[in-house]
């Protein structure tokens, strides 16, 4: 029987010729093969660079976003070489509007999920860990959140706090960060309660303490990275979820108040002349479409990667 | 199931006082009020404004007195045009459930038929068409949508007006043909039905991919059935199941969709009215839509957990 090999002797042979691949650059790996997200992953960034550099600097920087100009026929007029995207009634650029316009969603976006994340986790475990007294609350809390209707919250927030001399929140922009997140944390907080509670019952966390892992192993190799998968996931909806939020505010002139620049507002002013100067919609509303697109692609990927049922 | 239904309408009692208090809290919290001092008002009058509204009670009184009224199914009255809240939530709903229920008959139908072709032709052209469908209309807001429809379907081509209502504004008018005009009608309910025809179309998708790959459909297969009998007697029957449970949530974003697309197209509907009732600080009316709404979602939730337990047998309630 030359043929049969001791099992172990197999086995060792196995793990040195293969490379082991952690939970992250196996995600990697995944997330990358996936093309609608990496199509996304791109779009995102050539659009990234041309709001953030490309306004600044080079040949696309030729206008800024409240830059009037006063050539006579210049106002509400259609793309051109002069002006790409066209002008809007008071002869300003559309494209550096646009621009502009990105870089405030791309801010108000990732400033949303950030907040979010920071009191979601917070609460989340607070919930998780802190007692059954405050579990109940807080989740009872977050029910009543659910109840309400987020637009009417939002705006109610928006308008306590606009126009008051409070430090940072004086600021347009981080006020209405601040107040999509108020009402955006409950559905991070409920995701991280319920992983970390669910978490610490799995067989292979009881499996993983059997075998004498230390606690912090367990935490840190085994529990964590199972909690981040699904809350990463679900911060990058918030982004889209934040973009499509404010803009909504500013189409019905609750957002962020003009002279600032943002793309629902550019939509707003657009739709007025609409029967005039349809492209002053066009594109400001493709930006937030491709905008809101991009993060959606990029956080199916995200959730298909780190879903490890989907393998 | 009677016990588990009253059991749920008890709970609601106090999701609804804690919506009510919160918002009242922020309501207060905002500067200004609906009887903000005009100049040329003299001081009797606004003393009198004041009290006939119940503002000159101390903070606590005022909130007492709303929730004793609440409970008697009494809502106060607005301060534009002082007129019961009750009265007014009544004829504007109306116009919100139309679009609200046209919209929803739309997506249910779109999405729920996208989602089986997609499902049955799974990774096939007819799939990726569905999925990418199901993933643009998830991430191209209403009013956008709203906006390019508007562009090519009334600007451009003339077909469809975009200003106001095309339904009965009134209960009286239900049944009177004249008050219909379908050009206004079709932009506001496609708009609103985007969103949650995505929704319907991805779970769609997902419950009927699911049910496929199960044993009685193999079973159903062997013995010979007619693929048409599997599809619609043992597919689709089944996989309509977790698609109910999507109705709860459905209806609350339909409801945030109302406020953005009754605005967008001047629709004298509850979404409009509210926010104008927070720009112009009308305290009635504040409190009565938030509530409303709040009231809508849970009921429509209750409504959907119970028509779970009758679509599927192995749900009990007790």
């Amino acid at each position: 029987m030359a043929t049969t090999l001791p099992a172990d002797y197999l086995a060792v042979g196995d793990v040195a010729e293969t490379k082991y691949r952690g939970l992250w650059s196996d995600a990697w790996r995944r997330l990358i093969r996936n093309r609608l997200s990496v199509i996304g992953a791109v779009v995102l960034t050539g659009i990234l660079l041309l709001a953030f550099v490309g306004a600044f600097v080079g040949p696309t920087a030729r206008y800024t976003a409240q830059e009037i100009d006063t050539s006579a026929d210049q106002r509400q007029t259609g793309p051109s070489a002069e002006h790409w995207f066209g002008t809007d009634q008071l002869g300003r650029d559309i494209f550096a509007r646009v621009l502009e316009g990105i870089r405030v969603s791309i801010e108000i976006g990732l400033g949303t999920a950030t907040l979010v994340l920071l009191i979601g986790v917070v609460v989340g475990s607070a919930a998780a860990f802190g007692g059954k007294m405050s579990d109940n609350l807080v989740m009872r809390f977050t029910d009543v959140m659910f109840s309400f209707p987020d637009i009417l919250l939002i705006l109610l927030i928006r308008e306590i706090l606009i126009n008051r001399e409070i430090p940072i929140l004086s600021n347009d922009r981080v006020l209405i960060i601040f107040a999509i997140s108020l009402t955006a944390w409950t559905t991070i907080a409920r995701l991280v309660r319920g992983q970390m509670l669910s978490l610490s019952e799995r067989d292979y966390v009881l499996a993983a303490r059997a075998l004498g892992a230390s606690s912090t192993s367990v935490v840190y190799k085994h529990m964590l990275p199972n909690t981040l998968g699904p809350v990463i996931v679900a911060v990058t909806f918030a982004i889209p979820a934040a973009i499509f939020a404010e803009a909504a505010l500013s189409f019905i002139g609750l957002g962020i108040p003009p002279p600032a620049v943002s793309l629902g507002e550019l939509v707003k002013t657009g739709y007025v002349v609409i029967q005039r100067n349809a492209w002053a919609v066009v594109f400001p509303a493709a930006a937030i479409s491709i905008l809101m697109l991009c993060f959606t692609f990029i956080g199916d990927g995200l959730r298909d990667a780190l879903d490890p049922r989907t393998r | 199931m009677l016990a588990y239904t009253i059991r749920r309408i008890i709970i609601l009692v106090p999701v609804l006082w804690a919506v009510a208090t919160i918002t009242f809290i922020l309501m207060h919290a905002v500067p200004g009020g609906p009887l903000t001092p005009e100049k040329d008002r003299p001081p009797a009058l606004q003393e009198a404004l004041e009290r006939r509204y119940g503002l000159d009670q101390p903070l606590w009184r005022q909130y007492t007195t709303y929730l004793t009224n609440l409970l008697q199914g009494d809502l106060g009255i607005t301060f534009k045009g002082d007129r019961e809240v009750t009265d007014v939530i009544r004829d504007k709903f109306f116009v919100t459930a139309q679009v609200g229920i046209l919209g929803f008959v739309l997506a249910i139908s779109v999405g729920m038929t996208l989602g089986t072709l997609s499902a049955l032709n799974h990774n096939g052209p007819l799939d990726y068409i569905g999925v990418f469908f199901a993933t643009a209309a998830a991430s191209v807001p209403n009013f956008i949508l709203g906006a390019f429809l508007t562009i090519i379907l009334a600007v451009n081509l003339g077909w469809l007006d975009i200003v106001g209502w095309g339904g009965p504004n009134t209960w009286s008018e239900l049944f009177d043909p004249a008050a219909y005009d379908w050009r206004k009608m079709l932009l506001p309910v496609i708009a609103i039905s985007v969103l949650p025809a995505s929704f319907f179309a991805r779970v769609t998708r997902a419950s009927v991919l699911e049910v496929l790959n199960q044993d009685y459909i193999r079973t159903a297969r062997a013995k010979g059935l007619a693929e048409r009998k599997v599809v619609w007697g043992h597919t689709i029957k089944n996989a309509l199941i977790p698609v109910l449970t999507l109705t709860g949530p459905i209806f609350a974003v339909m409801i945030s969709g109302s406020f953005i697309v009754e605005t967008m197209f001047f629709i004298p509907g509850l979404g409009a009215e509210s926010i104008k009732a927070i720009v112009a600080r009308d305290y009635g009316m504040i409190m009565g839509t938030t509530l409303f709404f709040a009231f809508v979602v849970a009921i429509a939730n209750l409504a959907v957990d119970l028509l779970y337990a009758v679509a599927d047998p192995r749900i009990r309630y007790s």
